[in-house]
């Protein structure tokens, strides 16, 4: 079975889902792995082809870690700031169950039957936007295509059914700042939190939409502290964010967390 | 401040028992009333917040003569022809359909402190609990010899944006081959510090494809401006040749125009140009001095709550304040209407009130995704509202920061439009 997954991708594509066309006016499977004709040859002939021949798994792993700040994947992988990607291969766009908290333009375009194959896989990671116009991905893409063919060949590896996912841990990276459990376990005052929260909204849309500025909606509260403390310790490097993380409190991060969570 | 689960819970049962209660303000003629004059970055986010936050207890009035707001912010990016006019109009109908804000499209003429009255040009006399004036900027009578504001059709300011802008666009792609584009810079403080050099980088940007013989003469009385070593590295690298900058050391000081005979006179020597931008001194916008809240040419708040130093029933923000080290531009407005919105809250519905804080970022675009920025974040002391941290881009920046920096600023643009107009 494992064998025939490259070809069914094959098969399916040009499938349902048209997303707004790409800058480079892209898309086609030929023009994707231009660069890499073996592998077309055995993804095209017979199906005899390992997933992995995708791309250079062990480099797309290495490519993953900038990733990681948002998604899991692996075994017991967990919704964070991103859905876990588990399975991606084949997966309904938005949906991963109810307790992730999908864009509107993720699910508009899952409505008009995005399907996570190949294709359009690799063409979301080019440009995230350029597909799913109103995103909540915060990335900017991979331009180069031997990055993307890596990394999705490492995601490929978690996607052929339940029973073959790897047993490693989940690719959770370390946190950049280790929060002791005081701080996190501080509860904001809401009325406080809208105060705060509207020196953000300069920038950040209530809404979650993204044109250039991250969204910070509906983020695990843990995660958000984390990046808050990740700024105000210089350890990120944005200046604007440094500095206005640089002068919050434990108290006021951890209040415009529980604000961010729960806007709609 | 405490903040625990016991904490969190009072607060709920105070903002309950605050809806209930009549508020003391507003008893004698029912909602306390508040009007803001003005609907830019500093009135339309204090209008908006003021009826967000007070959840309809607050009857908000927004007195703004333009029915399509055109904001600064990015007109520079209009006249490069990397935005089009569009793209930068806003109307004010969410701000009345979903907020319930009555939008009056008059000007402000008159102000009855003792009465506490606004008196529009159509002659409605309107009265108001608290008063937020964010009028933004008018020219100081003068300040360049031989422009007023009859020659703002043949030498545009374009320091107000929507018909002026479209005017100098226009102006600029009509010059000669080889012509001259000229601009008379301000002295500080003015509005939006970087924008004068940025408008050059976007005029530089047009005539490099429409005009690349053209050249670009800026005089300017100040011997160092904003961002100064960021757009001077970009001007080299981008249009070598093309911009001549003549300092106060150079008489950029001592300038004098003719309108009618496009002649622009710098330390008496007088040279003939195809557009002359004149951007002259500035002042709080009129309604600060008709009202008698201006010392100077600005109007001086608190940095606490943005009250007038003279009338503590007003509240002014933005660019027509003094209020210590903010610069003027639509972020500071948009921070300190914040401010203003929870002080005039506090007073009028018993809300409470929080620390002042305020923060500021200036983008510019040198050239298609080659932008830079600065800012600063700032608190209120008694004297003033003080610098706290800040940052600026550095020369030298790879391309790829620098278009990030570009992406962010639009990314930054939609934040505050959605932010301001709802």
């Amino acid at each position: 079975m494992r064998n025939n997954i490259p070809l069914r991708e094959a098969n399916t594509l040009g499938g349902v889902y048209r997303g707004p066309s790409r800058q480079d006016g892209g898309g086609s499977i030929l023009k994707m792995f231009a660069r890499r004709p073996l592998a077309a040859v055995f993804l095209f002939l017979g199906g005899i082809a390992h997933a992995e021949e995708i791309g250079d798994a062990e480099r797309g792993e290495k490519i993953f870690r900038e990733c990681a700040g948002c998604h899991e994947v692996g075994q017991g992988a967990k919704n964070r700031i991103g859905p876990q990607l588990n399975g991606i291969f084949g997966r309904k766009a938005a949906s991963v169950g109810d307790d992730f908290f999908y864009s509107k333009g993720l699910q508009r375009a899952a409505n008009d039957g995005l399907l996570w194959d190949l294709e359009h896989l690799d063409a979301y990671l080019e440009n995230p936007k350029a597909l799913v116009s109103g995103t909540r991905m915060s990335f900017r893409g991979l331009k180069d295509p031997q990055d993307r063919h890596d990394v999705l060949a490492y995601l490929r590896r978690f996607s052929d059914n339940p029973a073959n996912i790897p047993e490693a841990e989940p690719t959770q990276l370390p946190a950049e700042v280790e929060l002791p459990p005081e701080i996190l376990a501080i509860v904001g005052d809401p009325e406080y939190g809208e105060y705060l929260a509207s020196e953000c909204q300069t920038c950040h849309q209530r809404d979650g939409s993204d044109q250039g500025i991250p969204a910070i909606t509906r983020w695990p509260v843990e995660d958000f502290e984390i990046a808050m403390h990740a700024y105000k310790k210089k350890i990120r490097p944005h200046p604007v964010m440094q500095m206005m993380a640089g002068r919050l409190t434990d108290e006021e991060i951890a209040t415009l967390a529980a604000y961010f969570k729960d806007l709609e | 401040m405490t903040l625990n689960r016991r904490a969190f819970i009072g607060t709920g049962a105070a903002a309950a028992a605050v809806l209930a209660a009549p508020t003391v303000q507003g008893a004698s003629h029912g909602k306390p009333r508040v009007i803001v004059v003005g609907g830019g970055a500093g009135g339309a986010t204090a209008a908006r917040y003021l009826a967000k936050d007070s959840k309809g207890e607050i009857d908000v009035t927004l007195i703004e003569p333009t029915r399509h707001y055109y904001t600064c912010f990015f007109s520079n990016l209009y006249i490069g022809g990397i935005r089009d006019i569009a793209s930068i109009g806003h109307s004010y109908g969410t701000l009345a359909s979903e907020y319930g804000i009555n939008v009056v499209h008059d000007w402000a003429v008159g102000i009855d402190r003792d009465a506490r009255t606004v008196t529009l040009a159509g002659g409605a006399v309107l009265p108001y609990d608290r008063l937020i004036l964010s009028p933004g900027i008018d020219f100081v009578d003068g300040a360049v010899p031989g422009w007023d504001v009859t020659s703002q059709n043949k030498m545009p300011h374009a320091y107000k944006a929507g018909s002026q802008s479209e005017l100098l666009k226009a102006q600029i792609e009509a010059m000669p081959e080889g012509g001259t584009y000229a601009m008379v810079a301000p002295p500080n403080p003015y509005r939006c510090p970087p924008g004068p050099y940025e408008r050059v980088s976007m005029v530089a940007h047009l005539l490099k494809q429409i005009n690349p013989t053209a050249k670009i003469l800026i005089a300017d009385p100040k011997p160092k401006f904003s961002k100064m070593a960021l757009f001077q590295e970009g001007w080299g690298n981008h249009y070598a040749g093309m911009i001549e900058w003549i300092g106060p050391d150079f008489g950029g000081n001592n300038v004098e125009v003719n309108a009618d005979e496009m002649a622009l006179s710098i330390d008496g020597e007088v040279t003939k140009v195809d557009v002359c931008n004149v951007i002259p001194a500035m002042k709080a916008g009129r309604i600060c001095e008709v009202a008698g809240i201006t010392e100077g040419n600005w109007a001086p708040v608190s940095g606490h709550t943005m009250q007038s130093r003279v009338d503590e029933n007003i509240h002014v923000l933005g660019d027509a304040t003094s209020q210590g080290d903010m610069p003027k531009s639509g972020f500071s407005a948009n921070s300190q209407a914040k401010v203003a919105a929870m002080a005039v809250r506090s007073v009028l519905t018993d809300s409470k009130v929080f620390p002042a804080k305020f923060s500021n970022t200036c983008w510019s675009l040198i050239d298609t995704d080659d932008g830079v920025k600065v800012g600063a974040s700032y608190q209120a002391t008694d004297e003033k509202i003080a610098k706290v941290d800040g940052f600026i881009s550095q020369t030298g920046e790879d391309a790829a920061l620098r278009k990030a920096t570009y992406e962010e600023s639009v990314g930054w643009y939609e934040g505050i439009t959605t932010d301001m107009f709802g």
